[in-house]
């Protein structure tokens, strides 16, 4: 199969510019990483240096790791049954377009600024710790380690729930109900990140090696996936 | 995409309609052989030949739920056929020729389909990129010159009038210098006056030869722009040029006024020289069947003045493409309901 990167580039500059610019999809992308930032920022303010100790043998920070997996769920969602309803996805696929290009550009443009914003968000409440939490709480908190896990899993993260949720905006009929199932489908790995931040699950080298490789190879999956249950004749006739 | 081997439910047999090209020998930029197509029970369009030649405008009629549509996308491959087969652009219908069939074709759709966030230049630019144009800015640029848009380029598609967004989905259309246009409904919901801008541009692609498929069910549209039409309901019922196909469907009438009412019509119109029939059509107007309008008119004339008749006129009764569609229509609903 050759992929044409000028196509794949076309889908991505037209879904970035659309995404920008659809209100619903901005105000989205924002409210997610408020969520995730806010109550740890209240919760780690109020935390005296004689927490230090505890703090050194968690993991908080990776519940951050909600946002890459959250935020692009929502404009995944979008970018098939929203192209659907808006009328545009039958002039797009008769361009000369395949389905595994389009896909691509489609992953490509959520994967971008959900990236961005995760790594923003992430950058932004590191500095915001630095310079105003108690010294013995921040130093506890920022360790290279987890520094390393956010660095590596927000993509991996990321993909996950953009195949997760294209796979569903190829069969959904309608573009809330299609963001809404794939919110709750990306719930399970904001639940194991969760669960790994309040300790419940230890975090460990070789359990970071294993997921790591889980998640790249549900990455590739996914396209495929996604890309197989892409049918033309029903996105455009509508049958089921 | 080919399923020869299913036959249709009449048979097979081929329709005793001319569906063969009407420009000589030139190669078909569309050949069209047994395709059908059904969901489940339900039959879209069933055993349609028909072929386009280079440069025709044909006309695609039928009314609603006919499977136009259908067909035009069966035709650009975003759906498989159910059987038969076709040459699109010089290239078997085929899911391995559907890139490349793509390349060559463009369809219109019926909903222009553009991202009303972007501008004008910028839904251009995505499918100029898309169809792997090379120079895309002069090829924008034209297509925006042909369909008089020019200066509209960086306007948000949504700000757009209804035939605005029209002419920039078949500029859109004409990015790719394509072999073969598909315009499905190119009028469909718009008002007069951008109805004949529409017009116009078709016009225009015709005389720079592009070779156009136009699906429409406004008549009089199909027959100012078509060379040559056919009319689909679920089969296609007949194919031709417009004229062709008023004569083939109705008898060639005259009709006669006069100023007060022939005392004896039969003495004057019975016996004339290839005068078939005649009837009242109100009291002095009387309408005739002829075989031969060049022989009929001058002795109807002769018989009326003959007989002291004070003729208002004598006129060739004109059917229009909607008598004949109309004729066929009344006819598959007379078929159905027995």
């Amino acid at each position: 199969m050759r992929i044409d990167n000028r196509r794949v580039r076309a889908i991505f500059g037209k879904d970035v510019r659309e995404f920008r610019r659809n209100r619903s999809l901005t105000v989205g992308m924002a409210i997610i990483p408020i969520v995730f930032s806010v109550q740890p920022l209240i919760a780690v303010f109020t935390l005296n240096t004689s927490a230090s100790n505890t703090l050194q043998h968690e993991h908080v920070l990776l519940y951050m790791l909600g946002i890459p997996a959250l935020v692009p769920s929502l404009v995944a969602a979008y970018s098939v049954v929203g192209e659907r309803q808006q009328g545009t996805l039958e002039p797009l696929l008769t361009t000369p377009i395949r389905r595994e290009e389009l896909l691509l550009g489609k992953a490509l443009a959520t994967f971008a600024p959900s990236i961005a914003v995760a790594y923003l968000v992430y950058g932004l409440f590191l500095g915001t710790v630095e310079l105003f939490a108690q010294p013995g709480v921040a130093s506890a908190l920022i360790r290279l380690p987890d520094l390393l896990a956010q660095l590596v899993f927000t993509p991996l993260l990321a993909g996950w729930s953009i195949w997760i949720a294209i796979v569903i905006s190829t069969r959904a009929n309608d573009v809330r109900v299609a963001q809404q199932l794939a919110t709750l489908a990306s719930l399970p790995s904001v639940a194991v990140t969760t669960l790994i931040a309040l300790n419940v699950i230890t975090a460990s080298w070789p359990t970071a090696f294993v997921a790591a490789a889980i998640l790249l190879l549900l990455n590739g999956i996914g396209w495929r996936i996604a890309s197989a249950v892409f049918d033309r004749e029903r996105l455009i006739i509508g049958i089921r | 995409m080919e399923h020869n081997s299913q036959r249709p439910p009449d048979g097979g047999t081929r329709r005793d309609h001319p569906s063969s090209l009407a420009h000589g020998s030139a190669p078909a930029a569309l050949s069209v052989d047994r395709l059908s197509k059904r969901f489940a029970d339900r039959v879209a369009f069933d055993d349609v030949s028909f072929e386009v030649g280079q440069g025709e405008v044909f006309g695609f009629l039928g009314p609603n739920g006919a499977g136009k549509t259908t067909t035009v996308r069966t035709l650009s491959t975003l759906i498989a056929p159910t059987s038969g087969s076709a040459t699109v652009a010089g290239l078997r219908l085929t899911p391995e020729n559907g890139v490349e069939i793509r390349s060559r074709i463009s369809v219109m759709p019926e909903s222009p389909g553009l991202y009303l966030r972007l501008s004008v230049l910028e839904n251009l630019q995505c499918f100029a990129d898309l169809y792997d144009v090379p120079k895309p800015a002069d090829r924008i640029d034209r297509a925006l010159r042909a369909v008089n848009l020019a200066d509209r380029a960086r306007d948000a598609c949504g700000t757009l009038s209804k035939g605005l967004r029209q002419r920039v989905a078949l500029a859109r259309a004409l990015l790719n210098d394509p072999q073969l246009l598909f315009l499905d409904e190119p009028t469909s919901g718009l008002d007069p006056v951008a109805s004949r801008e529409v017009h116009e541009l078709i016009d225009e692609l015709r005389r720079q030869g592009v070779t156009i498929f136009l699906t429409t069910h406004r008549l009089e549209e199909a027959e100012r722009l078509c060379d040559r039409v056919a009319i689909l309901n679920t089969t296609l019922r007949t194919i031709g040029r417009p004229d062709e196909l008023r004569d083939q469907l109705f008898a060639k009438t005259l009709t006669v006024k006069t100023v007060t009412p022939l005392s004896e019509p039969g003495d004057v119109f019975d016996g004339l020289p290839a005068v078939e029939d005649w009837h009242h059509d109100g009291q002095t107007t009387y309408t005739l069947a002829v075989s031969d309008l060049a022989l009929a008119t001058p002795a109807v004339a002769r018989a009326l003045v003959a007989a002291g008749a004070d003729v208002m006129a004598i006129s060739e009764s004109q059917h229009s493409l909607e008598d004949v569609y109309l004729k066929l229509v009344d006819e598959d609903q007379a078929v159905q309901s027995k």
